[in-house]
């Protein structure tokens, strides 16, 4: 199967003030595949995820070298609207963070930035964002209910919804269960799975289970480097790299 | 020796409710028989101490004060927190002048009012002084307040609303500033207490004119004023009394008020 490169980072360095947080990045990431990025803690794989919907901006003495082209666009040229690019590429972080309002307002918080405000329209995306993270049946008579008296694991995937309910193309996730108990966890995996019929996803995880679960392609980082990327199965089973190997038997890490 | 502890514990307890009870019931027993209709005519005179125009001028007073200091501590406690970065000199400096200001006794900012509102700028003894004045003082509370309330708030709320898309001040609006609220109010009720108490900062800039202002450059008198000057005159303690009793439930009303719209919009952020 040939499918097209969704985002190219091109020889990409990323410096916190005069540490050198990732070397010479060069990967491609396929549209409508799950891509995971394993590696142990401080590897640089939660930075390099951050780096492409742009979070890491808030960060003050970062610097960032080389190109990361969506859709063949420079992400970090000038003419690119940050907003518009958090729209396409969107994210669930490690730990659910619903606002403190109401379900019905956090899946709609999205859609009313960009500038919905019919409420019929605003009706019909939160029940299909909240269907396509498999919570609608759970939350579907308690829409008014505040976000943040539910349990984790459907906080998680009310986020999982607000992300979807923008429309993006890109759906990042950073560790998405490494706070939820198996149950939660499960039900995540199974849903990222379905999600990749119309999203491209981009993983972190700690779990090199769940990399190998869930995911098409894999990457592995170890101290800023990308050791090795290519198909799931392959670095599982036949990896290139005498590191990733070490990793993937449990050597280090 | 922990029984000791407890002992002394809840004896320092009864002492400090003791204090407060005493006090207020105090004014109560000694104000309460002296309040009459009289007291609350419009216009004061020597021989009826009315305490009506006090009252007036001390609403006036917290009204104008808050207009002009809360936006700009609010704004203030924004800047410092949301958007200078750390480690910014000027947000040290603000950080300094903050803490020093609400450090510094009250009749020095008399003093200071007097010789820059009042004389300098020649604003007279009048409501503007006044204000200007005590609006300078609440000044570090409302900020202090602010950047607290700010500082409580979870970076990760702003971190998926940014995600989405959300520029800063949608962020800050519709984010932030609700989860905010009732700290920032809790800031702004203090300060009105400490409007309402305060007669050193106003003595040489609001002036005590027995008088409604009739506007914002005429001179008036606070019900604390009003009570500290019956007092030292001698002649009226009696109304003084009956003064610190208005006094008293202005305060009470006030505190209530504020408490029930603060719990009003910390509920509406987060209904059922």
């Amino acid at each position: 199967m040939n499918r097209k490169d969704k985002i190219v980072i091109k020889d990409m360095d990323l410096y916190y003030g005069d540490f050198h947080a990732l070397k010479n990045i060069n990967m491609k990431i396929k549209e409508k595949y799950i891509t995971a990025i394993i590696g142990p803690s401080g590897c640089g794989k939660s930075t390099l995820l951050k780096s492409l919907n742009r979070m890491n901006d808030l960060i003050e003495g970062l610097r960032i070298e080389g190109n990361i082209l969506l859709d063949g666009k420079d992400i970090y040229g000038e003419d690119f609207d940050v907003n518009l690019l958090r729209k396409r590429v969107g994210m669930v972080f490690q730990r659910p963070n619903p606002f403190p309002i109401s379900i019905y307002d956090n899946i709609a918080y999205g859609p009313r930035v960009h500038g919905i405000r019919d409420k019929k329209r605003l009706d019909e995306i939160v029940e299909r964002s909240l269907r396509l993270a498999a919570i609608w049946d759970e939350v579907k008579d308690n829409l008014k209910k505040n976000a943040l008296r539910i349990s984790g694991g459907q906080q998680q995937r009310i986020c999982i919804a607000r992300a979807l309910a923008v429309e993006p193309e890109v759906l990042l996730m950073d560790e998405p269960t490494s706070a939820l108990d198996p149950i939660s966890t499960a039900k995540i995996e199974e849903l990222i799975e379905e999600l990749k019929r119309d999203y491209t996803i981009v993983i972190v995880t700690h779990n090199m289970q769940q990399a190998a679960r869930v995911s098409d392609y894999t990457a592995f980082m170890l101290k800023g480097d990308l050791v090795e990327y290519d198909k799931t199965e392959d670095i599982f089973s036949v990896p290139k790299d005498k590191r990733t190997e070490d990793y993937i038997t449990g050597r280090f890490g | 020796m922990s029984r000791l502890l407890k002992s002394v514990v809840k004896l320092s307890a009864y002492i400090t409710f003791g204090v407060l009870f005493f006090i207020i019931g105090y004014i109560l027993v000694r104000g309460i028989p002296n309040l009459s209709p009289s007291l609350f005519h419009l216009e004061y005179t020597t021989e009826n101490v009315s305490l009506f125009p006090a009252m007036i001028t001390t609403l006036m007073l917290v009204f104008l004060t808050l207009i002009i200091a809360t936006p700009i501590g609010v704004f203030t406690g924004f800047y410092l927190v949301e958007y200078a970065k750390k480690g910014n000199r000027l947000v040290e400096v603000i950080r300094i002048a903050t803490e020093t200001l609400s450090g510094i006794p009250s009749i020095v900012y008399g003093l200071f009012g007097m010789l820059f509102f009042v004389v300098y700028l020649n604003f007279q003894y009048s409501l503007l002084a006044g204000t200007l004045t005590v609006g300078i003082m609440v000044l570090p509370l409302i900020i202090r307040a602010t950047e607290e309330a700010l500082l409580s708030v979870d970076d990760s709320l702003r971190e998926g609303s940014f995600a989405l898309g959300a520029g800063m001040l949608y962020t800050i609006f519709k984010i932030v500033l609700p989860s905010a609220m009732p700290g920032i109010l809790s800031g702004v009720i203090l300060s009105i207490g400490r409007i309402v108490g305060e007669t050193a900062a106003l003595m040489f800039t609001l002036g005590t004119a027995t008088k409604i202002p009739e506007g914002l450059f005429s001179s008036g008198r606070t019900l604390a004023l009003h009570m500290y000057i019956l007092s030292t005159e001698g002649m009226h303690i009696n109304e003084s009394y009956a003064t610190g009793v208005i006094l008293l439930a202005v305060v009470l009303i006030i505190n209530y008020v504020s408490t029930l719209l603060s719990n009003k919009l910390a509920k509406g952020s987060n209904d059922e």
